[in-house]
């Protein structure tokens, strides 16, 4: 009987789950779980705390998610040491397991910079778990002043979770743009805009200093006064396990397109990998949640004997921001003649898209989000725009822009 | 197993099948009532040019990317349906960013709205197909 063992309890570890029951019913599914929750969704954090989930809706799966598909889960514990040499593992309680095949999901840890003076800094947290959303609203009061630092994805929906429950939020970040990942020089504008309309302060271009009596100095020499630090500054993919037992490591954990990494016997799934970014043709960390839960289901599908490939991850996000939503996909591309790009500009919308060598690349859409997955799926299929009529698609997202052809396959045959 | 196909060269672009989609999850028991004076939230939507008429609802695929992809867990199959769970929805709109079909749309309340075969409301089989008048939809094994 096939012994299974999962480093991690997120969403790829799920994947891992639901993958290797579609091809094993029987074989026996260890999980190696930090955190002491059954699987929930990471980014809904931030929804908590806006009160539009609760701690059960939260869970991924349903409360009979480990029974159903006979899991053993083992809670508060971590993995220490990997020997791939005998197929075993030894966890943090000095146990050792022994595997046939094993996937590493163990995430990535919040980067925390070291300011001068932030260790007398009594409320300070990252925004990454659940525990971190719980501690937070421990802390804090309808008269808080917050200081998040990083103006991304995480530090934003950080202030978008507590806007309504304290009294002002601080958002500094070290560039001169916000969600710097995801927008370009043109379109932030209109997200700062927006924010600055909600209330949030920005100080873009500008970092803590020092710390000083529940003050940050900052490097600008404004004084911000605030009883809770948030830092949201990135995040680092967790690869010792891997890296210790001398596997393949650059930024992430090395994967191939079966999620196996260099390691017999091992794969690896989630925010700790750096696959391949079919978007711009390059290994890159893509720490998102549906990449996370393919990236499982691949890998458990290839652990039970299958024979999955998953070569078309892209980099995407939709991420609502106080009423506005963004969706943007693919890779941006800048300073080369040969890039043609497309932007349609307003003072409360965007759409943006990047053309290189016939296909589309990548776009930027803001507040013109319907049916924008048509557009994801050029890019992930690396659809030839001569092929259909883009002109058209760019002013409207329609089938029109297809052949009949497609149409047909799209909408008269099982997909 | 069955799902809703559609025969571009017969539709006529009506847009009756949005109408009879929204009357059938509406929950209410008076068309007029239900959508007269109101916006409308279908989950199937007539798509087109001048020349050509085609509707669009949820392929229901094999192997479908909004569930692998829904960051709530919302979005999940049920006996080859794909189902939302507007409970668990936080609006997130992640399954449109990820549709090749754009078959999801945000739906009235800040969720996201999506054809269940009308297997969850009190009709029938499919009010888009029953009420189209060309058969240009139809509801069937292929």
């Amino acid at each position: 009987m096939n012994q299974y063992v999962i480093i991690g309890n997120g969403v790829a570890a799920a994947g891992c789950i639901e993958g290797i029951r579609t091809r094993d019913k029987s074989g026996s599914i260890t999980v190696v779980s930090k955190e002491n929750h059954p699987v929930y969704c990471r980014p809904l954090i931030s929804y908590y705390l806006e009160g539009k989930t609760d701690l059960e809706r939260i869970n991924y799966r349903g409360e009979d998610f480990y029974k159903t598909n006979k899991c053993d889960v083992l809670y508060d514990k971590t993995a220490n040491m990997l020997d791939p040499s005998h197929n075993t593992v030894s966890l943090s309680d000095g146990v050792t397991l022994h595997y046939t095949s094993l996937c590493v999901a163990a995430g990535s840890s919040p980067f925390i910079p070291r300011f001068k003076g932030i260790e007398n800094v009594k409320n300070k947290f990252s925004f990454i778990t659940l525990n971190d959303a719980l501690q937070i609203e421990k802390s804090i009061t309808n008269k808080s002043k917050v200081l998040i630092i990083g103006a991304g994805l995480i530090g934003l929906k950080c202030a978008e979770g507590l806007h309504d429950r304290v009294e002002k939020i601080t958002v500094c970040d070290l560039s001169d743009m916000i969600l710097s990942s995801i927008l370009d020089k043109d379109t932030s504008p209109i997200i700062e805009n927006h924010l600055k309309e909600i209330g949030i302060e920005l100080l873009l271009s500008d970092s803590v200093d020092y710390f000083e009596n529940s003050k940050a100095i900052m490097k600008s020499k404004k004084a911000v006064d605030f009883d809770v630090l948030i830092t949201a500054v990135g995040v680092r993919p967790n690869t010792s396990l891997v890296l210790d037992a001398n596997g393949e490591v650059d930024r992430g954990i090395l994967v191939d397109e079966h999620m196996k990494t260099s390691l017999d016997n091992v794969y690896s799934a989630g925010d700790c990998t750096e696959g391949y970014d079919a978007s711009s043709d390059r290994r890159r960390v893509l720490a998102l949640l549906p990449n996370a839960y393919m990236q499982g289901f691949t890998a458990g599908v290839n652990m039970a004997g299958g024979c999955q490939v998953f070569d078309r991850a892209i980099p995407m996000n939709s991420i609502g921001l106080f009423g506005y939503h963004i969706m943007t996909a693919g890779s941006y591309i800048s300073d080369n003649s040969s890039d043609i790009t497309n932007i349609q500009l307003q003072h409360a919308s965007a759409k943006k898209f990047f053309v290189k060598d016939g296909l589309l690349k990548g776009y930027i859409f803001i507040n013109e989000t319907d049916k924008a997955g048509i557009f994801t799926s050029l890019i992930r299929e690396k659809t030839p725009l001569d092929s259909i009529d883009f002109e058209l698609l760019k002013k409207m997202p329609t089938f029109a822009a297809f052949s009949e052809k497609i149409r047909r396959k799209q909408f008269g045959s099982v997909v | 197993m069955k799902r809703i196909y559609v025969n571009e060269e017969w539709c006529l672009g009506c847009h009756l099948c949005e109408y009879n989609c929204a009357f059938a999850n509406s929950g209410m028991t008076d068309m007029v009532k239900a959508l007269k004076g109101k916006q409308i939230f279908p989950r199937i939507t007539v798509d087109g040019d001048d020349k050509i008429n085609f509707a669009v609802s949820c392929r229901h695929c094999r192997d479908p990317i909004c569930v692998k992809s829904c960051i709530s867990g919302a979005l999940h199959i049920e006996n080859g349906t794909i189902c939302i769970d507007k409970d668990k929805c936080v609006g997130c709109l992640t399954c449109i960013l990820v549709c090749p079909y754009g078959a999801l749309s945000a739906a009235e309340h800040g969720t996201v709205q999506k054809c269940q075969l009308c297997l969850e409301n009190s009709v029938s089989g499919p009010a888009c197909v029953a009420g189209c008048p060309n058969k240009a939809i139809v509801y069937e094994e292929r």
